[in-house]
């Protein structure tokens, strides 16, 4: 089994104040890995790490064969690794489709720059195969916040990445959309991409993911199956709960 | 056409050229101050050309332009290690250093100013103008255009995307520089005149309003910055002609003037002319299309 993301000792302090401590694990090539945990864990910390939003302390984080802790922000894109943000991060004046464009702009050439044209196709076509074709021309800040969520996917999308981290992109979306999305992102696995997805919604998980990692302040607490996370003591005890413990809730 | 209203015409056409200098910048998130240094710099280097050197007039207007962008692409990189308000007052400052420099050259009149012979009428400054606002429309649909609006909207994602920020922010202002020197370029030759004083501070903090009053998120914004602020004057004070009842208006014009601006500001503080604005119009126009 090769691995497309590795964590190997990564922390990371803020402060006086250490959110990611001595964390490892592997991401395997085309796993649809969960990165779980409860709030404050470093979840979104350690996918600013991975995209190179925030250096690394010490540690190493290496992606398709390749030690990226040095590499750039914008060179980890044209690396093949994209992302999504737990607040939409979308950009609000610009219309869907050049929201989308731009997910592909790190591989357009100097000359290309005075040109859209093949650029908007692609990002047409891939709105389309999202489902999202009927909005290109729409500000994005005026449309739904479940519609803006998977515009964030399919702008991450538009980068071909070869590893996807999506944070949350669950969050806010109703029964429907959820179902959409999953939908969508499994066909994204299945096409070859490795994805890493940070979800609070355990159903989306169990059903999306097939490799579970666990972070509980700032520290690694469980890798493994989603089957096997369902029966670790240290994980119910942390954040998905013990029987007692939901049954003293229920009550 | 009368006198007045060519000359109107005239300074309309500058005002929409130079409204685009600060503009293209300002869709970059870059706060410009200092329209006033790169209008100079045009001015100056065209006037010079056609009088001191008797270039003709389109090369003289050129060169102005591209001496204009060449300054913009040196002061650049300074400017760019500014954030913020310190970034307006480095264009500030660069606009006060270069109404200096040009003072104490007495080749190019100093204080006095320099008269050249050259003229540039509207057949020359409208078509100007309206290649400007074709060529930004053009530019903000492609891909540097979008990296530039990215940029505005947000910066660290756009980085994140792949988006050189630095390099797409020295172009914007390269071309800002180079349009703010063809609108110097054609005001010397429009007034056969240009000295410091009429395009100091107060030029620039006009042309910055155009464009945020405007609208820094359509390529539209700053044509109806311009136009509002060069035409509204202008016809308050013919009303007060027109009218005796509105007689107040020759002298009280910019203060009614003041009042409408504030408002707008209040009432529209993300600029007149919105995308949403845009796709509203756009949208409407396509419902009716199908519906006929």
């Amino acid at each position: 089994m090769s691995i497309a993301l590795q964590l190997e000792g990564v922390s990371k302090s803020f402060g006086g104040l250490k959110v990611i401590d001595d964390v490892s694990f592997s991401v395997p090539t085309g796993s649809r890995t969960a990165l779980i945990g409860p709030n404050g864990a470093g979840k979104s910390t350690v996918f600013n790490l991975i995209s190179g939003v925030y250096p690394i302390d010490s540690g190493r984080i290496s992606a398709l064969g390749q030690n990226i802790t040095q590499m750039s922000v914008a060179h980890r894109v044209g690396h093949g690794i994209a992302r999504s943000f737990q607040n939409i991060r979308l950009m609000p004046h610009l219309s869907t489709l050049e929201n989308v464009m731009l997910g592909e702009h790190h591989r357009s050439r100097p000359w290309e720059l005075v040109s859209s044209r093949k650029a908007s196709a692609k990002a047409r076509a891939t709105l389309e195969r999202a489902g999202l074709g009927t909005y290109p021309g729409q500000v994005v800040a005026d449309l739904p916040y479940g519609i803006q969520k998977r515009i964030e996917v399919v702008r991450a999308l538009m980068a071909e990445p070869r590893i996807l981290l999506l944070d949350e992109p669950a969050a806010g979306l109703n029964n429907v959309e959820t179902e959409e999305l999953r939908r969508l992102l499994q066909t994204v696995s299945d096409s070859g991409v490795t994805l890493l997805v940070v979800e609070h919604d355990m159903p989306f998980v169990r059903h999306l993911c097939n490799h579970v990692v666990v972070l509980n302040f700032g520290r690694k607490i469980f890798e493994g199956t989603p089957e096997a996370v369902k029966q670790d003591a240290a994980v119910l005890e942390a954040y998905l709960g013990t029987p007692d413990a939901m049954e003293a809730r229920h009550a | 056409m009368s006198g007045y209203l060519a000359g109107l015409l005239a300074m309309l056409s500058i005002n929409i050229i130079v409204a685009y200098s600060v503009f293209l910048p300002g869709s970059a998130g870059l706060l410009n101050l200092g329209a006033a240094g790169f209008v100079l710099v045009g001015a100056y280097t065209a006037g010079a050309l056609s009088s001191l050197y008797d270039m003709p007039l389109a090369p003289a207007i050129a060169l102005g332009s591209a001496m204009s962008a060449l300054v913009a692409f040196l002061i650049a990189f300074p400017i760019l290690r500014t954030r913020g308000i310190y970034m307006v007052l480095a264009t500030f400052a660069f606009a006060e250093v270069v109404g200096g420099v040009l003072l104490n050259i007495p080749s190019l009149g100093g204080a006095a100013g320099l008269s050249v012979m050259a003229y540039a009428g509207l057949p020359v400054v409208v078509p100007c103008a309206i290649g400007t606002v074709a060529f930004v429309a053009w530019l903000m649909r492609t891909r540097f255009g979008l990296s530039v609006r990215a940029i505005h909207d947000d910066e660290s994602v756009a980085h994140l995307f792949g988006v050189h920020l630095r390099m797409t922010q020295v172009m914007a202002l390269t071309l800002g520089g180079a349009v703010g020197g063809l609108g110097g370029a054609l005001l010397v030759h429009q007034f056969n005149f240009i000295d410091v004083q009429s395009t100091g501070v107060l030029f620039s903090i006009y042309v910055l309003l155009y464009v945020l009053m405007g609208g820094t998120q359509t390529v539209w914004g700053p044509l109806f910055g311009a136009i509002f602020f060069t035409l509204v004057p202008e016809g308050l004070r013919k009303l007060s002609e027109l009218d005796p009842s509105l007689k107040f208006l020759e002298g009280g014009r910019y203060i009614v003037f003041g009042v409408a601006v504030v408002l707008i500001m209040m009432l529209r503080p993300q600029g007149v002319i919105t995308r949403t604005m845009i796709e509203g119009w756009g949208g409407s126009a396509r419902k009716k299309e199908a519906g006929a």
